[in-house]
């Protein structure tokens, strides 16, 4: 071709080729991703170096000297502790959550009725797994079960005092039996509850705006425990003298509604990011008020905050820690009152069940991430490139 | 543009041959229609009388208020003076009586406002299933029937995002047209297309008028307007500054408003 030629003309249209090997494979990856630069390559070594110094006395700790059962505090002690381990001895001490574990699962709910909750457990197991398994049908049914029967049977069966079954106080349960019958009910109400709240903000109708405005504002302006402390404490004296609510109930109010008006702001989040398009889409086709939002707007506003409600769900789940404040104890509130126990008190005991602890906070949480990104990715039909 | 698309004396006598617009039947009534948005004075003293067949096409400089004036036929917009009645129904607060003009009038976007988390059988099913209460299995069948009619049957499993932008766009007019509307508007329709895919929305339309549904499009295709409009009009500044037939209208324009712009978009 020469310099100045300006026509030219393709005979044949090139074939695309596969790409060449520097982009492909094992090593472009460590290339590009581990010693990229200099600097790259000195936090690679920092790393590899920080784990090397870490994991194996971790695993050490954790399952090497760890001992895993036992009748009491004696096999988590060295000698001099009173114990029957070597001085200098330092593992975890499994026992103590192994002896303990039915009360950091159901609280002093009575021994011989502990098969009410395994058995709630159980049915919330069988319900929850199809629900969140897309391919299995009837999901309708299945939420229905879920969402109504289900809390109707729960309450039956754990609060008892019918169908022969003993009453059992709310104050007796504890553990992950009040972690997680709270997150459920926080959840559940949370979300339906916000995503009105959300639409009643977005609201043309000044009083069920301004409404929605007081109760989102108000309860978000306030921490957590305010509001645990109000629904015990303070809620008892707005009430008719003889009228009282049980704890358990009041707690469960008090994080449902908290969880709620967070979610309103983050539904409202997603509510904003859709275009006016596709309201004057659905409304040029006839669409009333309510098919629009539950057609159209909702599900493409939920499934763009996906990751904004599992985040409020995740923090819901760990801020029922904190009924503690009203002295109900949950997973971790039990396992901090067992440190006490003179049977049980070593060195080793609180770091022991203070993972354990988070471990059980970080295996539900971790699994709700997992889940939420999954969704994300089934419902991703953007295809944006 | 007009010159490419440029229609034989033969041509337009076959199509109004076919244009059966009614003289009786009025479509759609715009009498002494104003609109502001806040202190803007948007629209001004509209009067329009669509018989039932007419082919509107309305062109204007942008903001002249072209688009606000459709969208206030199906109430997207509201009105604050004067009066719009279309088929018969006088468009007011009145809710119901809303939805039901929208049942009844089709809208197509300039940005498809396609729903993009269903598939295009969906989007072509939703509001015959929930407004017009048909079983869902009849509803696909006129779905299908109008998606073959835009000559996308195979893409009816597809989400939006996975179709080219022509494409969408005829999905938008099976949309529309599986509500069996009596009228149909028409936004802008290609002025969001790559130039290669103007054409197949275009047949489209042409296809649309030749069957006698009444249509107005704001639009700058003048070949189409040319082709199948049996009126143009022209707006600026927020009224109708001037309307004719389209030969009229493209070889004689009367107002210096209509020729400055002609000029300047027939280069």
């Amino acid at each position: 071709m020469q310099e100045h030629d300006t026509s030219w003309v393709r005979t044949e249209m090139a074939l695309a080729q596969p790409a060449p090997a520097s982009v492909r494979g094992m090593g472009a990856w460590v290339r590009t991703n581990l010693i990229g630069s200099v600097g790259d390559a000195i936090l690679t070594i920092i790393g590899i170096a920080l784990v090397v110094m870490i994991l194996p006395q971790v695993i050490n700790w954790a399952f090497i000297n760890a001992q895993w059962t036992g009748p009491d505090r004696s096999v988590c002690a060295t000698v001099a502790q009173g114990g029957i381990q070597a001085d200098g001895w330092s593992g975890a001490c499994w026992a103590f959550v192994n002896a303990k574990f039915g009360q950091f699962m159901f609280g002093t709910y009575p021994i011989e009725e502990r098969w009410r909750p395994i058995l709630v457990a159980v049915l919330f197991v069988a319900l929850l797994v199809p629900m969140l398994i897309p391919r299995v049908p009837r999901k309708g049914l299945n939420a229905i079960l879920l969402f109504l029967v289900l809390p109707i049977v729960s309450f039956v069966l754990l609060v008892g005092g019918m169908f022969g079954l003993p009453h059992v106080e709310t104050s007796r349960w504890g553990g992950l039996l009040v972690t997680l019958s709270l997150s459920f009910v926080g959840i559940a109400v949370s979300l339906p509850l916000g995503v009105v709240l959300a639409l009643g903000r977005r609201s043309k109708m000044p009083i069920v705006k301004m409404l929605c405005i007081i109760f989102i504002e108000t309860v978000r302006g306030i921490p957590l425990i305010t509001v645990l402390f109000f629904v015990s404490v303070m809620l008892p004296l707005f009430l008719p003298a003889g009228v009282t609510f049980d704890k358990y109930l009041r707690a469960l109010i008090g994080v449902s509604l908290f969880a709620a008006a967070y979610m309103a702001e983050v539904i409202r989040g997603g509510l904003q990011a859709i275009p006016k398009g596709q309201y004057e889409g659905a409304d040029s086709l006839g669409l009333g008020y309510w098919q629009k939002m539950g057609l159209i707007v909702l599900p493409q506003a939920l499934k763009l905050v996906i990751p904004g409600i599992v985040n409020t769900f995740i923090g819901m789940f760990k801020d029922t820690s904190l009924v503690i404040i009203i002295s109900m104890f949950d997973l971790l509130g039990i396992v901090k009152q067992n440190f006490s126990d003179a049977n049980w008190a070593t060195p080793q005991t609180a770091r022991s069940g203070l993972i354990f602890a988070a471990f059980v906070f970080w295996l539900f949480c971790f699994g709700m991430s997992r889940y939420s990104m999954y969704t994300e990715r089934r419902l991703d039909t953007g295809h944006k490139r | 543009m007009a010159t490419e698309n440029a229609v034989s004396a033969e041509e337009i006598k076959v199509n109004a041959a076919k244009m059966q617009i009614s003289t009786t039947d009025v479509a759609i009534d715009i009498i002494a229609m104003h609109k502001w948005y806040g202190e803007f004075h948007v629209l001004k003293d509209i009067n329009l009388k669509v018989m039932r067949g007419e082919r509107i096409v309305i062109c204007g400089p942008s903001g002249s208020g072209k688009s606000t004036m459709i969208r206030c036929i199906n109430r997207l917009e509201e009105h604050q003076k004067g009066k719009i009645i279309v088929d018969g129904k006088e468009l007011t607060n009145d809710l119901k009586k809303i939805d039901e003009v929208r049942r009844e009038v089709g809208m197509v976007f300039q940005h498809f406002n396609l729903f993009p988390h269903l598939t295009i059988l969906e989007n072509c099913t939703l509001a015959p299933i929930w407004v017009r209460k048909t079983p869902k299995k009849q509803a696909d069948e006129i779905a299908m029937h109008f998606l073959k009619r835009v000559k996308i049957p195979e893409q009816a499993n597809k989400y939006p995002g996975q179709l080219s932008g022509g494409q969408q766009q005829r999905v938008a007019i099976a949309r529309s047209l599986c509500m069996n509307p009596r009228i149909m508007l028409f936004d802008e329709p290609t002025s969001a297309l790559d130039p290669e895919m103007i054409k197949e929305v275009l047949e489209t339309m042409v296809g649309l008028a030749e069957e006698g549904m009444t249509m107005l499009c704001v639009t700058h295709e003048m070949g189409f307007a040319r082709k199948v409009a049996n009126r143009v009009i022209f707006m600026d500044q927020g009224q109708i500054v001037e309307q004719n037939t389209p030969a009229e209208f493209f070889d004689h324009p009367r107002h210096e408003r209509t020729k400055l712009f002609l000029s300047q978009i027939l280069h």
